[in-house]
């Protein structure tokens, strides 16, 4: 619906993409490994999911020791949308709490751009300022060069999206798409008879992490005899992801469910319901505020499986413990990836905070809570 | 071929003419709309429709007069993300705050618009690189103050300008309110335009403006006026759209570019000189009808994109073949 020409490419490129790799999004063994962790019980210290591990094992880090404090750097793919604000935010304030270790930490915003990390890697690298390197990959195939030749200068952590080389550290990440895409599509099955009908709202082709919640939806869906009337790009735009719900309310006369790929628009989705005064969706959004408010407000029958911005603390964490030659959990670090059901809403449902606000973000202990999440209010 | 036949067949396409291609497109689409999901073609459908196309007409008629003056209005997408941001940032979910905040909303366009109206008309700046400098400033203004995770709701005392519909009304059932502003801000642009003065001088600057200076108008006092018009246009549907939809990031991107092609496949001239505000508000139903066809169809993102841009251009070629042909 966008004109603009950054839109046009940008589907351009997603096309090029979804031909290019679209087998590798339904992977039947990292579906199962997946599944398998979401019942695993995390090790670590309780109530601390930022520490917990569902897969990894500590390895020693002894030949990274050095006296500090140390200087940090991150490479960060971008801070261009709610999730990775919050998630930077965390970060921030958990380097504030490593003051005594932390003698700086110097961060390069990539600003969504391979070309512009891979310079901000190299910088880094030649710079010779950084005891450890933290890497927020923009994208996966084109950043590992760039990865692999910084692990040869000095210790790196990787963490949200991956990249193609075993060289980091550690490589931190929630247990994943195909997780999201259980939890939430098992859990509108359970909700709905056979038969029932449900509509898919996806933000857009071609991005791994959201094709692979998608394939495990629909895998779902298809085994428990749901049937998806229709799976739409909403481009994360909430006036087009309610004209389409109105579109297909007007259509199909009952929806049942709502399954979305991320929680941006879910609220939206809602509205549509409301405005032509349909019977409420079974649905799942994901953990932002203004989702966990409605679903409240409405007594929503919900979900919110999460892809928990915790995560962002989690490198820091571990980049002091390398650093002190101390054991962190490798190769892949695998945290947990709880999701918010009724029976622990209201434990996360804060009207004071911003409506785009995750509220998995095991931030409500850190230091100037809620002022640094909220804007100053 | 005989010399009867031409001038029968040139007779027949003057009479085709005279009709604005903007609106026989929406037609066209809107019946295949119907077609495919014929709820649309009951008074409920139609002002449904009305209301989610009602922020593009209003954005098509405020574009309208900076393009008919010659000048082109890039600011207005990034005017629209900054009213829905703004607006809540500063009404922060309190009902209480609606009112002035929709003043101050207000207040900024009209400053922005006078801006770039002062830009293009004393510092001679071309408008298209005057608006583009504002386009950013205003994107980064909003990005600014949200700090890019805007906070606070929109109450539901200005999603109702969006969102409200009044039922059991006679004749048509539903009323939604956005199509009440939608009709009021159409009449009211409609008589500036083909029933006040300005509306001439616009004409006379945008054809000519060495002319029109010389027969008296006064050329910077109009622009500026036309972009201040563009910019009340744009917070308007910003309200509309915030309303709609509530908060987002992305609300407003691209849609400078929409409202121009509203208006050019409404028979506006680029560079100045020809356009109506009927014309401006067909084009922005033809292509919000054309949004809609493409999402009700069901195709791929990537077809439907191509699809717009081959309709857009034959819009445009049909219209500029009209006028040869008068």
């Amino acid at each position: 619906m966008k004109l603009s020409l950054k839109g046009m490419v940008a589907t351009l490129i997603a096309f090029c993409v979804v031909g290019a790799v679209a087998q590798s999004f339904d992977d039947p063994k990292e579906y199962d490994f997946q599944n398998g962790l979401l019942g695993v019980k995390p090790k670590g210290p309780a109530g601390k999911p930022w520490l917990q591990y569902v897969a990894g094992n500590p390895i020693d880090t002894s030949k990274y020791k050095k006296a500090g404090p140390y200087r940090l750097c991150f490479s960060n793919a971008g801070v261009n949308n709610p999730w990775r604000v919050v998630g930077y935010k965390n970060m921030q304030a958990e380097v504030d709490l490593h003051k005594k270790d932390i003698a700086s930490f110097v961060h390069a915003d990539a600003e969504g751009k391979d070309d512009k990390q891979i310079s901000d890697i190299n910088a880094f690298i030649s710079g010779g300022q950084c005891d450890l390197l933290i890497v927020s990959p923009n994208t996966t195939a084109a950043l590992t060069p760039a990865v692999e030749k910084a692990c040869a200068k000095l210790p790196v952590i990787v963490f949200d999206r991956g990249v193609l080389t075993g060289c980091p550290v550690t490589f931190i990440n929630p247990i994943g798409g195909y997780g999201f895409g259980i939890t939430s599509a098992a859990f509108i099955a359970d909700n709905l008879p056979k038969g029932a009908k449900v509509l898919a709202l996806r933000i857009l082709p071609g991005v791994d992490v959201l094709e692979t919640r998608w394939a495990a939806a629909k895998k779902i869906f298809a085994e428990r005899g749901i049937t998806v009337v229709g799976a739409e790009f909403t481009g994360g735009d909430r006036a087009k992801t309610k004209a389409i719900v109105e579109d297909y309310l007007n259509r199909v006369g009952t929806i049942d469910g709502i399954w979305m790929d991320a929680g941006a628009t879910s609220v939206a989705a809602i509205e549509a319901f409301e405005d032509s005064g349909k019977k409420l969706p079974v649905i799942n959004g994901e953990d932002q505020q203004d989702f966990l408010q409605k679903w409240k407000a409405l007594k929503l029958k919900a979900i919110a499986p999460t892809y928990p911005t915790y995560q962002w603390r989690t490198p820091i964490i571990a980049a002091v413990s390398i650093l002190k030659g101390e054991p962190v959990i490798g190769p892949n670090w695998k945290l947990p990836q709880p999701a918010i059901t009724q029976a622990n809403l209201d434990s996360y449902v804060n009207p004071a905070m911003p409506p785009l606000h995750y509220a998995m973000c095991g931030c409500e202990a850190m230091p100037d809570y809620p002022k640094r999440w909220s804007g100053g209010k | 071929m005989t010399a009867a036949v031409v001038s029968a067949s040139t007779s027949r396409w003057r009479g085709l003419a005279r009709t604005n291609v903007a609106v026989l497109l929406f037609l066209l689409l809107y019946a295949a709309i119907a077609i495919q999901q014929p709820s649309y073609l009951e008074p409920a459908g139609l002002l449904n429709f009305l209301r989610r196309a009602a922020p593009l007409a209003i954005l098509a008629c405020g574009q309208l007069f900076v393009l008919v003056a010659g000048g082109f209005d890039l600011s207005m997408g990034a005017l629209v993300t900054l009213t829905v941001l703004g607006g809540s940032m500063l009404i922060g979910g309190d009902p209480a705050q609606t009112w002035w905040a929709i003043g101050v909303l207000f207040a900024i366009g009209l400053a922005a618009g006078l801006v770039n109206g002062a830009i293009v008309g004393v510092l001679r700046v071309p408008s298209i690189i005057a608006t583009l400098g504002m386009l950013l400033m205003l994107k980064g203004v909003a990005l600014v103050w949200s700090g890019g995770s805007p906070r606070g709701y929109l109450p539901d005392n200005f999603r109702m300008f969006g969102r409200l519909v009044f039922r059991d009304v006679p004749l048509v059932g539903t009323l939604p309110l956005a199509v009440i502003v939608l009709a009021a801000f159409v009449a009211v642009v409609a008589w500036l335009q083909h029933g006040s003065v300005f509306g001439k001088r616009v004409l006379a600057v945008g054809d000519n403006a060495v002319a029109a200076q010389l027969a008296g108008v006064p050329v910077r006092l109009t622009r500026l006026a036309a972009f201040a018009i563009s910019s009340i246009a744009a917070v308007t549907g910003g309200i509309m759209l915030g309303g709609f939809a509530g908060v987002s990031l992305d609300v407003g991107e691209g849609m400078e570019m929409q409202a121009i092609s509203a208006c050019v496949i409404g028979g506006t001239q680029l560079l100045g000189g020809r356009g109506s505000v009927a014309g401006a508000a067909a084009g922005a139903l033809s292509l919000y009808a054309l949004f809609t066809l493409l999402n009700l169809l069901g195709m791929p993102q990537p077809l439907r994109e191509t699809a717009q841009g081959l309709i857009l251009i034959s819009a445009v070629a049909a219209g500029t073949l009209r006028r040869r042909l008068e």
